[in-house]
């Protein structure tokens, strides 16, 4: 329908926004992860649970009437060789109120391993109203060959959680996050934590 | 306009032949030529794999191929159906079609549909060679699933390529198609006078555009992943297996009405004809695709009920998926309500229109089963949805591609198909898919679960029925290809026009289409 003098023009412009909208669409596609991600945290979908600064939950009311089972529970997933479980099955809990558990993980290898923990909270509708102030999954977890650690958790189960809710499940699985350290980051964790000079030598005989 | 008027130059003062003028060649019905034998071809090599998996389950237990082989051949069958014989075939209709149907001379970017076309063999020349590498080809199936895809060999760095290259094909293509649409209609030849054929191909072409960089988006992520230590599904640095599947699937669905669209579209084509009627609710249909190509975006998670979302986003995806049965709906009375009343004759294109109206129905309402999410927990991952695809899949998209075949061959070629062998083609073809996937929907309403080479015993006799149905189904594609071949090569010539009185400024010029047609445009009234 473009007349025929005019065509090479127009197809050019039609194709240059057809393009525009490839790239768009491409980077619409990266752009759906960290959209998926503040739509779960927000929404608490996918039993994502917020991090939370210890001093904002200080004040909250504590609701003494109701009571709140949460279970805990957690495994370490194929590729990381450690036992990991929590010190106690669950716990009761009234909402508003801190309450502190702890998970025990030994590294069944002979070399220090790096692991990271990824909670999850169920039902989904809860995730939102469970408040970690501290957890080990906020940070990576260093086990030297053959150490046992005792992790902590403390959180608070805000006092809007839902009527209908009065059981939660804390979930952790742990992953062997090996791949995913930076070299700079581990001699900074072996500082901290004051590991053998050996097993940072292995560790890097080992990625080198 | 300059380009067409260079190949057109090119014609007249030596013009390749042999191998060279088709590897050389700009004119669209070449390329629609090469686009519609390389759709064949794969559609032969996919369907080898589908008898291999056939063959397997013709008893229980495991006879013939190993279970990583089995794993092999679904995810190839898939991934050569999917991206090699169906999305090449539409493409090879559109470029025959297209400028015939709008009265242009050609298609607006000649060269870039060289291109597009070329890539293809290329890309699945590195898929099917990766059958051949260490530790044998994908095996996660076409969905390419993290994190299993992630552990698998080189073979899934050469799919993720090829899908790569696939993806530049249908995204050029369907660039071609818009600017072609958009740019070369004969004077007079308004949006809403173009053939529905072309309508379908328009949207399509909008969809590819939309989701295909989102596909390689998602395969570049899960190459990141394997090689450059990124994490985008790998919870152990911080990401989301089931952040794949969401944004596969915001590929995957619009991708199964790429499937489907063009289907519509030679139906629409079709029915007309042989009803001697001009189509019924033309705008309903344009407006219907419209609608289905929209709500195509906003259904994906319908794919991965059972992952754990909570309530209200199952229910979205229930209901905004249920919502499709209305275009759709809409679509099937007004093919339905063309024939009424119409003076009806079944030559073999018009059968193939009237199964496919027939049969993609029974697999709309499968899937509108699949849709109801509590019943989709006892159905997911099962034979069921096996036999919803492939009633939507094969008696949907293939049959009215062979529909559109026998319809237009006598224009690509000036030769008559021979009726007798089309229609035996129909029967055989029709009733031996409905041997082998009609006893699927029992298989899966009763728990088989797909993609599994072995099965409980009480599972045998409609596993027996099925594979016999596929051998039937797959040497009746050989009398298909016969029958073309026949058809090149000779028979009754055709007249301009064809069929009685069919619609549309393709049969307007002689049979066989010249190799340039509307050079100077046609005037429509």
């Amino acid at each position: 329908m473009t007349p025929a003098g005019q065509q090479p023009a127009a197809n050019r412009r039609l194709i240059l926004r057809l393009v525009m909208l490839v790239f768009a669409m491409f980077g619409f596609g990266f752009a759906l992860v960290p959209l998926y991600d503040v739509f779960c945290d927000i929404t608490g979908l996918n039993g994502k649970t917020g991090v939370t600064d210890s001093r904002t939950v200080e004040g909250t009311p504590i609701d003494n009437e109701r009571r709140i089972t949460v279970e805990f529970t957690g495994n370490a997933a194929n590729g990381l060789p450690w036992e990991f479980r929590p010190t106690v099955a669950k716990m009761e809990v009234r909402p508003g109120a801190l309450a502190r558990t702890t998970y025990i993980a030994r590294n069944i290898s002979n070399q220090t391993v790096v692991g990271r923990a990824i909670p999850s909270v169920t039902p989904g509708e809860a995730a939102a109203h469970f408040k970690k102030t501290e957890c080990f999954c906020f940070t990576e977890q260093y086990l030297d060959a053959g150490e046992t650690k005792e992790m902590t958790v403390q959180f608070v189960v805000e006092p809007d959680i839902p009527r209908g809710v009065n059981t939660i499940t804390l979930s952790y699985a742990f992953f062997n996050a090996e791949k995913y350290v930076e070299r700079q980051t581990v001699k900074m964790k072996h500082q901290d934590t004051k590991f053998e000079k050996t097993h940072a030598d292995k560790k890097s005989q080992h990625r080198g | 306009m300059a380009t067409a008027e260079a190949a057109h130059h090119d014609e007249h003062h030596g013009h390749p032949t042999g191998i060279l003028r088709w590897i050389t060649t700009t004119n669209h019905k070449d390329i629609g030529t090469l686009y519609l034998c390389f759709s064949l071809t794969m559609f032969m090599v996919g369907g080898l794999m589908a008898l291999v998996i056939r063959a397997e389950l013709f008893q229980p237990g495991l006879q013939i191929v190993d279970p990583h082989f089995f794993n092999q051949m679904t995810t190839m069958h898939a991934l050569a159906m999917i991206f090699g014989a169906v999305m090449p075939g539409f493409v090879g209709f559109a470029n025959w079609m297209i400028p015939m149907m709008i009265g242009a001379p050609d298609m607006a970017l000649p060269r870039l549909n060289n291109w597009s076309f070329w890539i293809l063999p290329f890309a699945f020349t590195m898929l099917l060679a990766s059958l051949f590498t260490v530790g044998g080809g994908p095996a996660a199936g076409w969905t390419l699933y993290a994190p299993l895809s992630i552990q698998g060999g080189m073979s899934v760095d050469m799919t993720i390529f090829a899908v790569h290259m696939m993806g530049v094909s249908s995204i050029l293509g369907a660039i071609n198609v818009i600017v072609t649409i958009f740019n070369m209609r004969a004077p007079g030849m308004t949006l809403l006078k173009m053939p529905l054929f072309v309508w379908t191909w328009l949207i399509t072409a909008f969809l590819l555009i939309a989701v295909m960089p989102v596909l390689a988006g998602v395969v570049t992520m899960l190459l990141t992943d394997r090689h450059f230590g990124t994490a985008f599904f790998n919870p152990a640095g911080g990401g989301d297996p089931v952040m794949f599947q969401h944004i596969f699937w915001f590929f995957g669905h619009p991708e199964v009405y790429i499937l489907i669209l063009p289907a519509f579209g030679i139906i629409s084509e079709i029915i007309p004809t042989f009803s001697r009627k001009p189509l019924f609710g033309y705008t309903a249909m344009v407006l219907a695709t419209a609608g289905i190509a929209f709500l195509s975006f906003i259904v994906w998670a319908h794919h991965m009920f059972t992952v754990g979302m909570p309530l209200a986003g199952e229910l979205f995806f229930m209901y905004s998926t249920m919502l499709i049965a209305v275009p759709t709906g809409v679509k099937v009375f007004n093919w339905v309500s063309t024939m009424w009343r119409g003076s009806l004759t079944f030559e073999t294109p018009m059968l193939f229109a009237i199964a496919v109206v027939f049969l993609f129905t029974i697999g709309g309402f499968s899937g509108l089963m699949l849709a109801i999410t509590p019943a989709d927990f006892q159905y997911h991952d099962t034979y069921f949805v096996v036999a919803h695809f492939h009633y939507v899949l094969f008696s949907g998209s293939v049959m009215a591609m062979m529909g559109g075949a026998y319809y237009w061959l006598p224009k690509w070629t000036g030769h008559m198909y021979d009726e007798k062998l089309g229609k035996a083609h129909f029967w055989l073809n029709t009733i031996f898919f409905n041997i082998t996937f009609f006893p699927q929907h029992f298989l899966g309403l009763a728990g088989m679960p797909r993609r599994i080479p072995d099965y409980a015993l009480q599972f045998t006799e409609f596993n027996v029925i099925s594979s016999i149905g596929a051998l039937g189904l797959g040497l009746s594609q050989l009398l298909f290809v016969y029958v073309v071949f026949k058809c090149v090569q000779g028979g009754k010539k055709a007249s301009s026009e064809v069929w009685e009185q069919p619609l549309g400024l393709e049969w307007t010029v002689p049979s066989p289409a010249p190799y340039h047609t509307f050079e100077t445009p046609p005037r429509i009234s």
